[in-house]
């Protein structure tokens, strides 16, 4: 089985490079699996993941893209509630990239 | 537009084919398969709910399941045997279909 | 492609059986390719939607806060049957308050619930052209 080594602990994932144990995540544990898609994270791309982790909380899912973009222009703003944004930040799909960094699962619905 | 109904569990383990009776409206098909196949046998204590269904809609039961069971010379009148081609021709007759599991 | 009104009849409790949850994930996948769905819960479906679950103790996940989501989907519209919360000794204020933002009505908040009795229930399933039971 996949795994990532975050501060001496080794943290298992799926066959996708999803966390297979929720409750694993940190911060820490993020930037280490953007880093192996070469991906730096900004405040930008924070904002999306404390919004997806907010929603998982609340609802026990990951959203849909498409709720996922409406729910954002709804807090954060149009100029981010789109999906050129969010593609500009995740381009491998805001739902699956953006909740795979955030440690959640991989959106129900998602192909 | 009418809907076939096609409930596969016994009346007297599980509510399902009771709520299918209540629900199906006139002009509907209902099919025993299955466990349901038991609600078609005449005298039992639910006959009279299939009885008052088939006043205003169709009740089917698939022959296959009957036979399994033994139950084949025990179905109250009125009730239509279909083997699996008349069961996939009924789907095909109605609009809708819906199971009750 | 094309959008069809999709209802999914949801007549098992919750946790006992996996239909509820696989239902409900069935729910959130067709929304996602913009069908229009609504939900009818009957028998012991009603009891997917009570208030105050708590799965904890149980292991296994508590996803009745997900039915909150629904109206995010564009999922609006959530049949009960009156007589299957009655037969169950339950009222409306059990279920758990379910809403969506109507978007033609400026986002104003409004019930997804729907009681219904048996007679409307049925002239709701004719006007189906899929129905998904779980």
């Amino acid at each position: 089985m996949a795994s990532i080594n975050v501060g001496g602990k080794d943290i298992p994932l799926d066959e996708e490079g999803y966390l297979e144990n929720l409750n694993d995540w940190t911060p820490e544990v993020a930037e280490v699996l953007a880093k192996g898609e070469d991906v730096t994270l900004t405040s930008e791309h924070w904002e999306i993941l404390n919004f997806l982790r907010e929603y998982y909380e609340e609802y026990q899912i990951a959203p849909a893209v498409r709720v996922l973009t409406k729910a954002v222009g709804k807090r954060l703003g149009a100029d981010k509630g789109n999906s050129k944004y969010l593609y500009s930040l995740f381009p491998y799909g805001p739902g699956k990239q953006a909740c795979k960094y955030g440690g959640l699962p991989k959106p129900t619905g998602c192909v | 537009m009418s809907m076939l109904h096609i409930v596969n569990k016994s009346p007297f383990e599980r509510v399902a084919f009771e709520s299918c009776l209540a629900h199906a409206k006139a002009g509907d098909s209902i099919l025993m398969i299955e466990d349901a196949v038991v609600g078609a046998v005449d005298g039992s204590s639910f006959s009279g709910k299939v009885k008052a269904a088939m006043s205003d809609k169709t009740v089917y039961v698939l022959g296959a399941d009957l036979a399994a069971r033994g139950l084949e010379g025990k179905v109250m009148d009125g009730i239509v045997s279909v083997d699996y081609a008349g069961f996939v021709d009924l789907t095909a007759n109605n609009d809708t279909t819906q199971s009750w599991l | 492609m094309s959008t069809k009104n999709f209802l999914f009849v949801n007549r098992k409790a919750p946790y006992g059986t996996v239909y509820a949850l696989e239902a409900l994930e069935v729910v959130l996948i067709s929304a996602a390719f913009e069908q229009n769905v609504s939900l009818a819960f009957i028998d012991d479906g009603v009891y997917q939607i009570t208030k105050g679950q708590n799965s904890k103790e149980t292991g296994m996940k508590n996803f009745s806060p997900t039915f909150r989501a629904l109206g995010d989907y564009d999922i609006t519209k959530l049949y009960v049957s009156t007589e299957s919360l009655a037969e169950r000794g339950l009222t409306v204020d059990d279920l758990m308050e379910l809403t969506y933002e109507d978007a033609d009505d400026d986002y104003a908040e409004k019930p997804s619930i729907i009681l219904v009795n048996r007679e409307e229930m049925a002239a709701m399933m004719a006007e189906q052209e899929v129905i998904l039971s779980f």
